[in-house]
């Protein structure tokens, strides 16, 4: 069974004036269909606008659809008895890690998502120390939130989500405000839960570096999926991504270029080693 | 020395002074600045660069040591700070968080009116700043909150460059952007740098920006001014920048792992362009 089936999905923001009168739509999302498998890691690109984060509020059911339908677990989300379920199987990380820590402590925080749950509370601390375990930072837990670097704060915040035990992880650009270090963690906290413990991971990034080691990529534009495929398939697009506002690695880009310059270089190259390999074997 | 645009002569930012927690922010930063460069500064979270770029304006006054802008020391009892932070403008991050006005022309007018400029002058100004960073006429009337995120940054910073400053300091402005957005800020801002000779500080996580656009490099680590050289000379070090917790651009270590490799080549590129010559010039060579 899919983790996350989408078909036909799309979304409108209708905005009103004080009578209640249409003043405008607009049509976030426009005819997106989407398979996401049981412990996959899937990436999402796109620009700014392109729906992306509208998408992804579907897969938590803080949105629904104006048409299509979203299933999370097998379970349809525009019905409202579904929705606890799909919120607790389905945890969503956000941008800004301040806007999601809510208490005063590490280990409090961690432990208001299973509390909300109603588990015992034996169980919530077990559950909080795993959590806190999984994302490297049981070491932090009597800390207050506020002493954390911002990467640390988002890995908090996964742990938040872990520890609700859900199947899958839906994360909107969660290393935007990070630097290189705390980016270099969240990724690779994810990547370090979807292997050990098959988590689900849908990724929305504009970091082109983040999503090398995806098992699936979907770049989205003006609301429509637009391409699809490995990484490798995605970043030999270079061309095509650069239209969609999008950009590839710089060394995707090198080896691009020197490609068009006519030297023997495979297509859709994807890291540092791969590219030394190829220019060692170019005869002068 | 004409050209000494900001000049820090030993300064000291101390947390919590005689306590137990004392903690330097900054310590014995010294630093010139001249007209017309562009600067990067690179550091870990919690290095110091946000305290750094406050004193540049006077937001924060340093525990010991001086500044001056333009020869004048701006903690002098006489100073005018006001006319400082018009000349020194810093845009924080996400900007746009401080749109408020009810449109996007309201809300660039409102640096120059508090400059008490007359209302001509202030739309003036407006319309000017707004064209730098390529806002349409088309939007001028537009809520600010309508806009998209790339929109809604160059927006506020159009509220500083209304204000006409000499330097412009611009912290992370790329956060959150697309990498399109992200080359038009940039690009617009290096622009602003050429045509009208503007001192530019940018700080950024993105090394890739760094080498893209700078011409020399602060780096801050714990507190301490650690590196300030041209942008290809810092890169060159970066084993020791990824001790600190940062790095190279990408092509930075495709060269030196070349040049490990045993290929006789130039490992100073620091951007996809120089490094294709390079590569190219050794295979053609």
């Amino acid at each position: 069974m899919e983790m996350v089936k989408v078909e036909n999905l799309a979304f409108e923001y209708i905005r009103r004036d004080e009578e209640g009168n249409v003043e405008s739509i607009n049509r976030a999302i426009d005819g997106v269909n989407l398979d996401v498998k049981k412990g996959d890691f899937i990436a999402v690109l796109g620009a700014n606008g392109s729906g992306k984060s509208t998408l992804a509020k579907h897969i938590n059911a803080i949105l629904y659809p104006t048409e299509g339908t979203v299933w999370v677990n097998g379970l349809n989300t525009s019905e409202e008895q579904n929705i606890w379920e799909i919120r607790r199987s389905a945890g969503m990380v956000f941008q800004n890690p301040d806007n999601q820590i809510v208490a005063t402590v590490v280990e409090e925080d961690v432990g208001f998502g299973p509390e909300n749950l109603g588990v015992p509370t034996d169980e919530i601390w077990q559950r909080v120390e795993k959590s806190l375990e999984a994302v490297n930072m049981l070491e932090h837990r009597d800390k207050s939130p506020n002493k954390l670097s911002g990467g640390q704060k988002q890995r908090v915040a996964i742990a938040g989500i872990m520890a609700m035990k859900p199947e899958c992880i839906v994360l909107d650009e969660p290393t935007a405000m990070l630097d290189p270090d705390g980016r270099n963690d969240v990724i690779s906290t994810i990547h370090k839960l979807n292997q050990q413990d098959n988590i689900t991971v849908i990724l929305i990034t504009h970091h082109m570096s983040e999503v090398i080691n995806a098992d699936k990529v979907f770049v989205m534009n003006k609301g429509q999926v637009v391409l699809q495929g490995s990484p490798r398939e995605i970043f030999s697009e270079v061309d095509k991504l650069k239209s969609y506002r999008l950009d590839v690695p710089q060394v995707t880009e090198l080896a691009y270029e020197l490609r068009k310059a006519g030297l023997d270089i495979p297509k859709g190259i994807l890291y540092v080693e791969e590219l030394v390999e190829a220019l060692g074997k170019i005869k002068r | 020395m004409i050209n000494l645009q900001i000049v820090f002569d030993n300064i000291n930012y101390v947390y919590s002074s005689g306590t137990a927690f004392e903690q330097y922010a900054l310590k014995d930063i010294n630093l010139k600045i001249s007209k017309g460069e562009f600067i990067g500064l690179i550091g870990h979270t919690g290095s110091g660069k946000s305290t750094l770029i406050q004193h540049m304006n006077g937001l924060i006054k340093a525990s010991s040591g001086g500044i001056y802008y333009e020869g004048q020391n701006i903690y002098d009892s006489n100073y005018s700070m006001r006319e400082l932070r018009s000349k020194v403008g810093l845009v924080f991050q996400y900007p746009e968080h401080q749109l408020f006005e009810t449109t996007v022309f309201k809300d660039v007018c409102f640096g120059p009116k508090n400059l008490g400029l007359d209302k001509l002058e202030v739309e003036l100004r407006a319309y000017e700043a707004l064209k730098m960073v390529g806002i349409g006429e088309d939007l001028l009337d537009a809520s600010p909150f309508e806009l998209s995120g790339g929109q809604k940054r160059r927006v506020a910073i159009a509220g500083i460059l209304a204000m006409r400053p000499e330097v412009l300091i611009l912290d992370e402005p790329t956060a959150g952007l697309d990498p399109m957005g992200r080359d038009e800020i940039l690009g617009q801002v290096a622009n602003l740098h050429k045509e009208k000779g503007l001192t530019v500080i940018l700080v950024t996580h993105s090394m890739e920006d760094v080498a893209k656009y700078v011409d020399r490099i602060l780096v801050m680590n714990k507190g301490n001014l650690v590196m300030d050289q041209e942008t290809r000379k810092v890169f060159a070090r970066y084993k020791e920048l990824e001790e600190m917790y940062l790095a190279a651009p990408q092509v930075t270590y495709i060269t030196n792992e070349l040049k490990a490799k045993g290929l006789d080549i130039n490992t100073d590129a620091t951007t996809v362009a120089e490094a294709k010559e390079d590569i190219l010039k050794y295979i053609n060579n």
